[in-house]
């Protein structure tokens, strides 16, 4: 702001001495990460794609253009204006399977962080509130999933429950389990020494309200830096399990399983084979790019 | 240090229970049986199922069934595949080496590459040449290794045709199988080109599965070093009058490592569940082909046992991680 300092911008002099408000200051530090912001961004680009997918998409994610069979994106020989980005084996329009494979891959990371954010809360909050004997069961029940390896577990749970897009958010939601567990129970274990705490427990404070509003806010900050994390693991997984075939079912356009059978295409049509992986990548990065900046601007260690 | 490792066996076996009953459940909690799933799709008769029942003991009550398991799992009975009907165990051993020569040059990959990285980029911090080691980092961290791999093979199968796309060795060769790693099994058979075609058929399936690894590897370093450089002891070497490169090697890396042999340990998890895509993709006849097979052929002993000796794995890795960083950091030895 150039306001020129006159006697009468005395109040606002006083305002910008004032502290900021922690949203305010949250948001300026998180601006000051280029990276977050590009990632946010990017976040923002995705979220607006699959929101209106159905306005953006020319075509229908799921319709066959018998007569279009692998036509390669409008720039190339042969491409057309009708298929930006070109078509599958199929005939279907990979732009539009792309936009409404943004829908699914958000809404993957969306339900399967809630879940997992939601009970790994509960959990750990029960493992520091209600004594040892809950507490060590509940942390060996996560170090009994922490010592599967993630996909591995995943693709246990799909066993189990059988192939398909509900399955694999279950399953990606109990692998990610344990790091929400860890860290309420690390976060919350700290608050419980603090002064605000024991103030409200002599108040007469039930556990359940100790629980939830008195602790839970306070941990907050780690949680929201995880759940970001969480979002970029999930759509990962999403797409690994969709192109192992065991999550997402064709002619669903989820983009790892669009990748599923691109092997075979590896020579004819480069889009087929590179396009939905540069969608995976940019979403994950997003995540992990806001993610780190979040951390970073929540973190106070690190405030100068 | 012994009771340091008694310690943490003690907190190990009741894990490794919980994953034993976690792992038999599976068999209980999938629709149906394993019987069933045996007869497919034409179904079978209620004689012949009753029969198949008693003769797998699933008629029993399930704790007896439970026990039997982990007493059965104990002596390395895992029962057998319903395809092969090979020993779940034989099938599993047959395929280890492979993954197991797959993630040591993955890892041997990431450590020779990731360490440097994020040394450099610590002690580059904030020039570009810092902001472009973290941002290749960061995006070879985002990167889902299925489509990495494919890229890998478009350009460097397809496009300039220097590696071979599956597989692990060319068809004219058969080494006998003396270590089950290739790259020793082609050299010890001295079949002329035999190793070189290990190695060519090695590459791609390494980089695509070393890369996160790598990528975490070089994230982690850089971070550890950037701590230990603000030491009072790095402060002490430099004042000393040490030339900068002993300061760092001697002084800064060995201490910033301490950290950094824990998340190499803790990548075994994701070494291994890497090995299911990479697998997949490549042809690689290892433990993670074998495991997504089975599961598409709905051949559950060999899953069961599959995430059972898995698992084991890791434990075991991290049981020696944990040892290893008590012997190298006696705080944490002492600690409670």
């Amino acid at each position: 702001m150039n306001t020129p300092h006159t006697p009468s911008s005395a109040p606002d002099e006083l305002a910008v001495l004032a502290p900021p408000s922690p949203m305010a200051e949250l948001w300026r530090d998180f601006c000051r990460n280029k990276g977050a912001v590009f990632g946010l961004a990017l976040v923002s680009t995705y979220l607006l794609l699959a929101l209106f997918a159905g306005f953006v998409a020319p075509h229908s994610p799921i319709e066959q253009f018998r007569d279009a069979v692998l036509t390669p994106p409008a720039w190339e020989d042969g491409g057309s204006v009708k298929f930006l980005l070109g078509t599958d084996a199929v005939g279907r329009d990979m732009l539009s399977r792309l936009i409404f494979g943004s829908r699914l891959s958000l809404a993957i990371g969306l339900i399967s962080v809630t879940l997992s954010l939601s009970l790994g809360v509960v959990l750990g909050l029960a493992a520091a509130f209600y004594g040892r004997k809950v507490d060590t069961a509940i942390m060996r029940l996560m170090d009994m999933l922490l010592a599967l390896p993630s996909l591995l577990l995943a693709v246990a749970v799909i066993a189990i429950l059988g192939p398909g897009l509900a399955n694999a958010m279950y399953a990606i939601a109990i692998v990610r389990l344990p790091a929400f567990v860890r860290l309420t129970r690390a976060t919350a274990i700290a608050e419980l020494q603090k002064d605000y705490v024991i103030a409200s427990r002599i108040a007469g404070a039930g556990t359940l309200r100790l629980m939830f509003i008195t602790v839970l806010p306070n941990c907050l900050a780690p949680l929201i830096v995880q759940a970001t994390l969480g979002f970029s693991t999930a759509i990962l997984d999403a797409a690994a399990l969709g192109f192992l075939g065991l999550g997402a079912q064709p002619p669903t356009p989820e983009w790892g399983s669009m990748l599923a059978g691109a092997l075979e295409f590896i020579q004819r049509a480069w889009w087929v084979v590179s396009l939905p992986g540069i969608a995976i990548l940019l979403a994950v990065l997003a995540f992990n790019l806001m993610g780190d900046g979040l951390r970073d601007a929540l973190d106070p260690k690190l405030k100068r | 240090m012994i009771s340091f490792i008694l310690r943490r066996l003690g907190v190990l076996i009741p894990t490794f229970l919980g994953i034993t009953v976690l792992v038999f459940a599976l068999i209980h909690l999938i629709p149906g049986d394993p019987v069933e799933a045996m007869s497919g799709e034409r179904g079978m008769e209620p004689a012949r199922y009753a029969a198949l029942m008693t003769e797998f003991g699933l008629d029993r009550p399930l704790p007896v069934q439970y026990i039997d398991y982990v007493f059965k799992a104990a002596k390395g009975d895992l029962g057998n595949s319903i395809v092969t009907q090979e020993p779940v165990l034989r099938e599993f051993l047959d395929r280890f080496p492979a993954t197991f020569e797959l993630s040591l040059c993955a890892m041997l990959f990431a450590v020779c590459l990731g360490i440097p990285a994020g040394v450099i980029a610590a002690l580059k911090r904030n020039t570009p040449i810092d902001y472009g080691v973290m941002g290749v980092s960061l995006t070879g961290y985002s990167m889902p290794i299925f489509w990495w791999a494919l890229l890998l093979i478009l350009f460097f199968s397809v496009h300039l045709g220097w590696t071979p796309v599956s597989g692990r060795l060319a068809i004219e060769f058969d080494p006998a199988r003396v270590t089950g790693l290739m790259l020793i099994d082609s050299i010890l058979s001295g079949e002329e080109g035999a190793f070189l075609s290990a190695v060519s058929h090695l590459i791609l399936p390494t980089i695509a599965l070393g890369t996160i690894p790598l990528a975490t590897l070089a994230r982690m370093t850089r971070s550890a070093m950037l701590e230990v450089l603000g030491e009072d002891y790095v402060r002490a070497a430099r004042a000393r009058g040490l030339s900068p490169l002993r300061v760092v090697v001697r002084h800064a890396l060995r201490n910033a490592l301490i950290p950094v042999i824990t998340v190499i340990g803790l990548q075994v998890g994701t070494l291994l569940a890497g090995a299911i895509l990479t697998e997949t993709i490549f042809s690689w006849p290892g433990i993670g082909k074998w495991m997504v097979e089975a599961i598409h052929r709905r051949d559950y002993p060999v899953v069961q046992g599959g995430i059972l000796l898995s698992a084991t794995l890791v434990i075991v890795v991290n049981l020696l991680v944990d040892v290893l960083y008590g012997v190298i950091n006696p705080r944490i030895r002492h600690a409670r």
